[in-house]
């Protein structure tokens, strides 16, 4: 398609950087059009799935089975008061949602939807990843640090703590992943996976997956390790004093991360969008979904992990287990030749 | 007034706190604080260093309202003082009345009391169960004693008529006799529990985060206990085998057998167990006293003038712990005087020990483990 345009813009007369930016906007729609229907799509997955764990149907009146149940609650979000507390960094606060999902969105950047479709390439895609998941962060202590709240503050804190616990071994399953493949480029990575499912890079790093996925899990904030919100802890943690659209704004972010962190799971360890008969996307969309599935049958199975625990697991068992997992996958490499 | 003493108490503690430190207020509106409990939390980062509990936000003045009521106007805010377990704070109340009056209760009527009060029992440690987990942020085993709890709840319905606060228990016996099919009823929910109670080992018991989170948590000693008054599973938790129906047998009690659960640690895995352990003795004493309830009337000859003398203290063994109600009389159908002992009230000054040095997170794990009503607490 890229092609077929540059050959229209051409017969135009427009210059190659004119184009790029036409091409910059299309796609950043495309990816933000396609995180909105993800988002719609797993409001309500998250409510029938966990209806469907607890023995209760979930939403049913909304609509026909309850599927116009996100429009409601968006309608109901739009339409509320904006709420600033009072004692609160104002330009923080209004700028921290948007902070966090600008990194959300940022991440989609090198997720290939196919083989060839990715919004950009980048040669040096696996750092890109773990420099972007690094913002969310800074987006959460700009919230609880200006909403004038102790709870905020509190479920900040945490975050940041999460965070130097987990981006380490994270990162060090993803090294991991680049040595498999011999390149940081996303794209390599999936084509290094082609050909089967023998090929897919979950069976030589199957202890690498298991970090990538408790990590990833503590690194998107989602249960058992949604520390920085724990509701019965920490009230709502750093979205206490949001309200209204600027804290759907950041629950769309959450989800928007979890489908991009499903997707690197697929991406990583199970071919990403290879697989037969069907088109990419189609497989994409359901390696994605099957990891969305898992982590949302974990978040309604599991109680929640103390903030003093989690360090330790994060310092005492997932690091080692990262490093054991780097040397074993140094030895394949050479050994594979 | 009060608050403002208390807060002003706090706030002269903290008035030199080091830079590091934060007050927090935790309540009355949070969502783990069972109500509307506030908790005055000193911390260093998560840790906290001090805390007070400030009580008096569900105060109703029972005690008054009682002295001003005849005996049996009484019984509907006794079920509003401890409203997750109605029967057994009506029937410290109505236990204390009967022995003023000399009312001789029938055999039946007495069976009945034990089985509702079994039946309550289990209603509320349903709930504890539900909302223990949902403290510790398991949010699905919540729902799943909600379901346990509502089936339970539609047999009280249909013998009393309410969900939750039943006005059943009456001075001399209860108001109405068991219903036509309430033995298959209550048979079935409890062979049904059963199953359930498997689930529920399933799903929170053996789970490495949840052991995590309660092991070792919230320790008090037997000696402290014991010294703090603590009563029900907070004291058995301890490793005391003190439970009322054992210990002091009221109504007929002493006629079933059952055992009485005791924990190891002190800690809130050991009150965790205790519980679940409950819920096994609650189906045996309730199989045993359907399967031996003898007929006749459910309730006493009692005398159309009522007349209070002397004075009592009675006690039952409430899900939480003694429940105690002493009662004087002067002679009216009116009580002279009524107080009512509230079991968490007392555990209540168990956060201190229990908390100081743990995290916010365990705080939240302590306060669902002394599973505290503040209905109860203020009354």
């Amino acid at each position: 398609m890229s092609d077929w345009l540059w050959g229209l813009f051409q017969s135009w007369g427009w210059s190659e950087s004119a184009f790029n930016v036409v091409m910059g906007v299309i796609k950043g729609l495309l990816v933000t059009t396609f995180l909105a229907v993800n988002a719609l799509v797993l409001v309500l997955m998250e409510r029938k799935v966990s209806g469907r764990i607890q023995r209760r149907p979930g939403p049913l009146r909304t609509g026909p089975r309850g599927l116009l149940q996100t429009f409601a609650d968006a309608i109901k979000l739009l339409s509320k008061e904006d709420i600033v507390p009072s004692g609160a960094d104002v330009a923080v606060f209004v700028l921290a949602p948007m902070v966090f999902f600008a990194a959300a969105t940022a991440l989609w950047i090198v997720i290939p939807f196919g083989p060839q479709t990715i919004v950009q390439d980048l040669n040096i895609g696996l750092i890109y990843i773990s420099a972007v998941t690094g913002l969310s962060v800074l987006a959460i202590l700009m919230a609880g640090w200006s909403s004038n709240n102790k709870w905020s503050l509190l479920g900040a804190m945490r975050s940041a703590a999460q965070l130097v616990s987990y981006e380490i071994p994270l990162v060090l399953s993803i090294v991991a992943i680049g040595m498999m493949a011999g390149s940081l480029r996303l794209s390599d990575i999936v084509a290094a996976q082609q050909g089967g499912i023998t090929n897919w890079f979950i069976f030589p790093q199957i202890l690498g997956f298991l970090v990538f996925f408790t990590a990833g899990l503590a690194e998107i904030n989602r249960a058992p390790f949604d520390l920085p919100e724990a509701e019965s802890e920490l009230v709502a943690g750093y979205n206490t004093e949001y309200s209204g659209m600027r804290w759907a704004i950041f629950f769309l972010a959450e989800y928007a991360n979890l489908v991009a962190f499903s997707a690197l799971a697929a991406t990583f360890f199970f071919g990403g969008p290879t697989g037969p008969i069907f088109p990419p996307i189609v497989w994409f969309l359901i390696k994605t979904y099957f990891f969305i599935f898992v982590a949302m049958w974990i978040r309604w199975t599991l109680p929640r992990i103390r903030v003093d625990h989690l360090m330790n697991l994060g310092w005492y068992v997932l690091i080692p287990l990262a490093l054991i997992n780097l040397g074993w996958t140094g030895l394949y490499v050479v050994l594979r030749g | 007034m009060a608050e403002t003493a208390v807060t002003s108490e706090v706030k002269q503690d903290t008035t030199t706190p080091a830079e590091h430190e934060l007050f927090v207020n935790m309540g009355p509106q949070h969502p783990s604080t069972h109500g509307v409990l506030r908790l005055l939390l000193r911390v260093d980062g998560e840790r906290v260093l001090s805390l007070k509990p400030d009580i008096g936000y569900l105060h109703r003045c029972f005690e008054k309202i009682a002295e001003r009521r005849s005996v049996q106007m009484v019984i509907p805010y006794c079920d509003r003082t401890d409203y997750l377990a109605a029967i057994t704070s009506e029937w410290a109340y109505v236990m204390a009345a009967e022995k003023l009056m000399g009312v001789e209760v029938p055999e039946r009527a007495e069976y009945i009391r034990v089985i509702v009060g079994e039946m309550q029992r289990i209603a509320s440690h349903l709930l504890w169960f539900g909302t223990f987990a949902l403290d510790l942020g398991a949010v699905t085993a919540f729902l799943y004693a909600f379901r346990e709890r509502e089936s339970l709840f539609d047999i009280f319905q249909k013998l009393t008529g309410a969900r939750m606060l039943y006005n059943y228990l009456r001075v001399g016996g209860v108001r109405n006799d068991l219903y036509e099919g309430f033995e298959e009823d209550i048979l079935r929910f409890l062979d049904l529990l059963e199953e359930r109670l498997i689930e529920y080992n399933k799903l929170l018991t053996g789970n490495r985060i949840f052991e995590s989170r309660t092991k070792g948590v919230g320790v008090i000693t037997k000696e402290q206990a014991i010294a703090y008054g603590a009563s029900g599973p907070v004291l058995r938790g301890c490793g005391v085998p003190q439970d009322l129906r054992k210990t002091d047998p009221y109504s007929v009690y002493d006629r079933f057998e059952f055992n009485i659960p005791v924990g190891e640690h002190g800690d809130v895995y050991s009150r965790y167990v205790v519980r679940m352990h409950e819920f096994y003795e609650s189906i045996r004493i309730i199989r045993q006293a359907i399967k031996t309830i003898p007929g006749g009337p459910w309730l006493g000859d009692v005398p159309r003038r009522m007349k209070l003398v002397g004075d009592v203290y009675t006690r039952v063994e409430s899900p939480r712990g003694e429940v105690g109600v002493y009662l004087v009389g002067d002679g009216s159908d009116q009580p002279y005087r009524c107080h009512y002992r509230s079991p968490c009230f007392v555990h209540l000054q168990l956060l201190e020990p229990m908390g100081v040095g743990h995290l916010i997170a365990d705080m939240v794990a302590i306060i669902g483990s002394i599973d505290i009503v503040m209905g109860e607490v203020d009354r």
